[in-house]
Parts: structure tokens; sequence; C-alpha cells
């Protein structure tokens, strides 16, 4: 079963490794934020069955607070990625915090409530640049490397990616990820069991919210900016569709999904302009509608169709 | 007569926007009885049980436990000092392994629930214990089956062997054995016998057939306040019991269940 899960990952990273050869470095750069953005978000979703709509507001803040500290402080290169994760973490305790005192729908609105409110924070607040954005964000040298360089962050990025998504995958498969896993299948049953669910789901959270600011605070520095995009509600709406289209409570399918999304965009933006946002749409129909697992899911179901085999 | 009581109620009243619910139950469940709760549909049984076990809030009352007053204590705080309960729909973790159920059970002693960073390897060492449990209710040969697939008798029966793995001191089993077949309810009253050796169980219970056969005190509530108390022959000559309840017939009791 994980060894299955090793064998992809391994083989997916020696593709990441070489991609630069064929494909453009920044793509596949905005491909893996957010990829790490979905993954970060499938674990609340996916494996403790919390909808957060608000996770753009962790995604946004990291990006302001890594620009701002590379900036205006002029901080290292990883410091500055270590503050913005730190920021979005902290705003993940306190958001998490309540938001967890509700439930299904009403959570996924507090979350949105309080995301709007972040959002407007940064549209007024001087630091951020307002519509024009955080601009100019220096990438800073690592080890005596110069980030400048393009296939030098490149190799960052994918380490970054790398970590992050095996930490993902650890959590999953751990003692506390069993927790959470029994959380979503039966919270009254957890708590009959002596577990205090709050404190659970509040540490998902926050690890969660960390992971996706990470995200943000990586593609501050691959695009040189941050921006309100990012803290946008139809960012929080974008990172539900990628888990959903590339499968939900897979390891795998928020990489799919993030991949899939963020390439038709690339693709599509200079040739249909504004009706991509009509494709989006017209895919998260079909994707609710026929394949509700995701491409993920959905593949991995039918191979244990053919094979009559489990699957990962 | 006190220390024997290893639950005792006082007054206790739940009222839900003007309807109430329980009524001032005084209930005293001695310690190793198996004790039963049982009354028509809508007397307040399962109301009872949520709070008991806190998952509702008593509106006033007290409860206390080995005589501690637990009244405002969190669930899982109750759960912790060896009150656990099942519930009246099972309660199983459906896309986990039956084996994986028993572990999150007994995973919370290992005090590494909160280590995302470690392996779930960590938690093999569980296995031994799990696999008795498993045994201990005849589900030995599925501990590899993810429980959704697994027939109604025998989640019940998942549901009795993860409760036990905590050890409680007291068991509150919320129909345990609604929704079986003969064969089934025989085995889990035989499974319920075996359990109590050592401890206390609460249970409501719609078959009149296990209630007779396996309770040591009985319970009738009708209306959310205690109608009688005592041994199942007592009780069943109560001629309140009678009129209120056991005037019906059996089958019909044992037939579909509400609160």
């Amino acid at each position: 079963m994980n060894r299955r899960v090793t064998v992809a990952y391994l083989v997916g990273l020696g593709l990441l490794l070489l991609a630069p050869m064929f494909i453009y470095p920044i793509l596949v750069m905005k491909v893996l934020c957010f990829a790490l953005f979905a993954c970060a978000f499938n674990l609340l979703l996916g494996y403790t069955g919390l909808l957060s709509f608000g996770h753009a507001a962790f995604l946004g803040t990291a990006g302001y607070v890594t620009g701002h500290a590379l900036k205006v402080w002029e901080l290292p290169t990883l410091l500055g990625l270590l503050a913005g994760t730190v920021a979005a973490a902290g705003l993940g305790w306190v958001i998490g915090s309540l938001a967890i005192r509700r439930q299904g729908i009403y959570f996924a609105m507090v979350t949105l409530a309080l995301a709007q409110m972040v959002f407007f924070f940064f549209l007024q607040a001087p630091f951020t640049g307002g519509e024009d954005g955080l601009q100019g964000v220096p990438r800073g040298t690592l080890f005596g490397l110069d980030l400048a360089d393009d296939i030098k962050l490149y190799y960052l990025v994918v380490a970054i990616f790398a970590g992050s998504f095996w930490l993902i995958q650890r959590t999953i498969h751990s003692p506390f990820g069993q927790i959470l896993k029994a959380i979503r299948e039966n919270e009254p049953r957890a708590i009959s069991l002596g577990y205090d669910v709050a404190r659970y789901k509040l540490l998902a959270f926050v690890l969660s919210a960390g992971l996706a600011g990470l995200a943000g605070a990586t593609k501050t520095l691959v695009f040189k900016f941050a921006t309100l995009t990012d803290a946008h509600w139809h960012t929080s709406g974008e990172v539900v569709l990628m888990t959903l289209l590339g499968g939900m409570g897979t390891v795998f399918g928020p990489v799919v999904g993030a991949t899939v999304i963020v390439t038709l965009q690339n693709e599509l933006a200079d040739k249909v302009g504004s009706l991509v946002t009509v494709i989006m749409g017209a895919i998260f129909v079909i994707c609710v509608l026929a394949f509700r697992r995701g491409i993920v899911g959905e593949s991995l179901a039918l191979y244990k169709r053919v094979i009559g085999q489990k699957p990962l | 007569m006190a220390e024997d009581c290893i639950l005792e109620t006082h007054g206790l009243v739940k009222e839900f926007r003007g309807f109430v619910a329980v009524n001032g139950v005084d209930l005293k469940v001695r310690r190793g009885h198996i004790h039963a709760l049982i009354g028509p549909n809508g007397a307040g049984k399962t109301t009872c049980f949520n709070l008991l076990t806190k998952f509702l809030e008593p509106t006033r009352g007290t409860i206390r436990f080995n005589g501690i007053d637990i009244t405002r204590e969190a669930p899982e705080k109750i759960a912790r000092r060896g009150v656990v309960r099942s519930f009246q729909i099972s309660a199983v973790f459906p896309h986990l392994t039956v084996l994986e159920n028993l572990r999150i059970a007994l995973q919370r002693k290992l005090g590494t629930s909160f280590h995302f960073w470690k392996s779930d390897r960590s938690l093999d060492l569980l296995n031994d214990r799990a696999m008795e449990l498993l045994t201990s209710v005849g589900l030995e040969a599925y501990a590899d089956m993810v429980t959704v697939e697994m027939p109604y008798g025998r989640k019940r029966a998942l549901e009795i062997a993860t409760t036990l793995a905590l050890d409680p001191e007291l068991m509150l089993l919320d129909e345990p054995t609604q929704g079986m077949g003969h064969e089934d309810v025989h085995r889990v009253m035989e499974l319920i016998k075996q359990v109590s050796a050592n401890r206390t169980i609460l249970m409501v219970e719609h078959n009149m057939k296990v209630v007779a056969g396996i309770s040591d005190t009985l319970t009738v509530l009708a209306r959310g306040s205690v109608l009688a108390e005592g041994p199942y022959a007592e009780v069943a000559a109560n001629p309140l019991v009678i009129e209120a309840y056991m005037g019906t017939e059996v089958t019909e009791l044992a037939a579909p269940a509400g609160h």
C-alpha cells in the first residue's frame, strides 16, 4: 500500500527534477505552489472532513508577510519564507479556534466571513500596495546561490514541495492522522472514546493553514510580488475545485487537480479571455455530476475493478 | 448503601424549549449490576443516556459517578473517567478496517495521538491487544476487512469490542440488540453477560427477552419520569407498569424503536 505511494512519489520527484529541460520552469513552479496549497487544503477536507472556505486568507497572508519581510525588512530568503508560514499558521490558529465551534456549512461560512475580513484588511492596509499588490520583492540568495536565476529557484521550490508533501503524507499516516480519520468518520464516537476532538481539529487546521501559507510564501518568491488575488475568495473556491477535480481524500489528487487547473488557465488565458471562468465552472459541474471521486479517485476505483486489488 | 452506587442522579431534568423530555429522574445504578432502562417510545431513555454521558447538558439536577459530581464535565472527560457509551445506531468508523477501529480506541493510552510526525507503524504494538478483543467478540477473522462491508450484527459486536477496549468501569449500551436477527440477539446477550464480569452495565433495551434474561435491576421510564424500579419479576408485577407499558404485546415492545 504505502510502497506504491513511495514509488509514485519518487517517480514524480524524478520527473520534476528533469522538467525544466522541457517546460518553462515558472509554470512548473506555479503548479507546484498551487499543488502544495491544494494538498494542505486536502489535509483538512479529505482527511478531517472540514470544508474551509477561507483558505485564500492563509495563502494571501503568507504572500504579503514574506514579501514585506524580504523587501522592507531585507531578511534572508529562508527566514522570509518562514515568517510567511508562521504568520499563516498563527492566523490559522485564530480563525480555526473560532470556526471549529461550528459544524458543516456553518463552519464553512465562518471561515469565509473571517477570510473576507482578512481580504479587506489587505485591501486597505498601507504596506500591501492595495490593488497594485506588493511589487518588486527580491528573491535573495540561498547558500551563496543567486535565486534570481529561475533554475536555481526552481530546485528550491521542488525541495520545498517535496518536503511539505512528505510531511502531509506522514501526518495522514501518523497516530494523529488516525484520530483525524476517526473524527471524519464518526465524530460522536470519537468523543465517546475520550478524544477532545476540538483540539485535534484545531491542530489539523493550523497545520493546513501553515502549509497553505508556505505555498503562498513560495509563490511570492517565484513571481516577485504578492497580490490581492491570492487573498480573494475566488482563490478559496479554486482550491476546492482543484481538490475535488483531482480527488478529495487521495494523496495525489490535489496535485493532479492543481496541475490541470493551473495549466488550463495558463493555456486558455490568452485564447479565450474571460471565458476561462465559464470553462472552469463547466469543469466543476461535470466533475460533480460525472466523476465525484475526482480524477485520481475514479482511476483508483477503475484500477480496483479491473485488477480486483486494493488500491493505494 | 451509598458506596455501592457507581452512578447516581438526583432530580435530573432536561427541557427542550418547554418540552420536558426528562423530568426529575433519580437513578441509582449499583456497582456490578446489569441495569436495564426500559420504557415506551419517547419515554426519555436515550435523552437520559445523552445526559449521563454529557452529550446533552442537563437543565437541572446532578450526576455523580463514584461519588464525584460530573454534572458539568465535558463528554470526553467523562469517557476518560471510565464511563463509555455505545450508540443507538451502530457507531463504528466505517471506512477504516476492523483492526484500525480497535486501535483508535486503544491508542489514546499511548499518549502519542497528537504526534503528526510519527509513523503509524508505532501503533503496531497495539495489534495484539486489539486481536485479543476481536477474538472475544468472535471477529478475529475479519480484522482486515473494511468495516462498512460487514453485516449489521457484526458491526454491533465490533462496537462492543471497541467500547471494551477502554476497559470502562461503567458501560452504557443504547439498544445493543436493536435491528438484529434472533441468533445475533442471543450472541450479543451472551457477550454482554460475559463482559459484565468486572464492570457495571447500564443499557437501554426494547427486547424484553434480553431484559428478563440478563438484567439484575430494571428501571421503567414513562413520560420522562421513573415509574418503577427493581428486579424484573417485581417490576413486571407492578400494576402501574402493566398499565403504562407491560399491557402491550411483547412483540410490539420489541418492534421498531424510538427514543
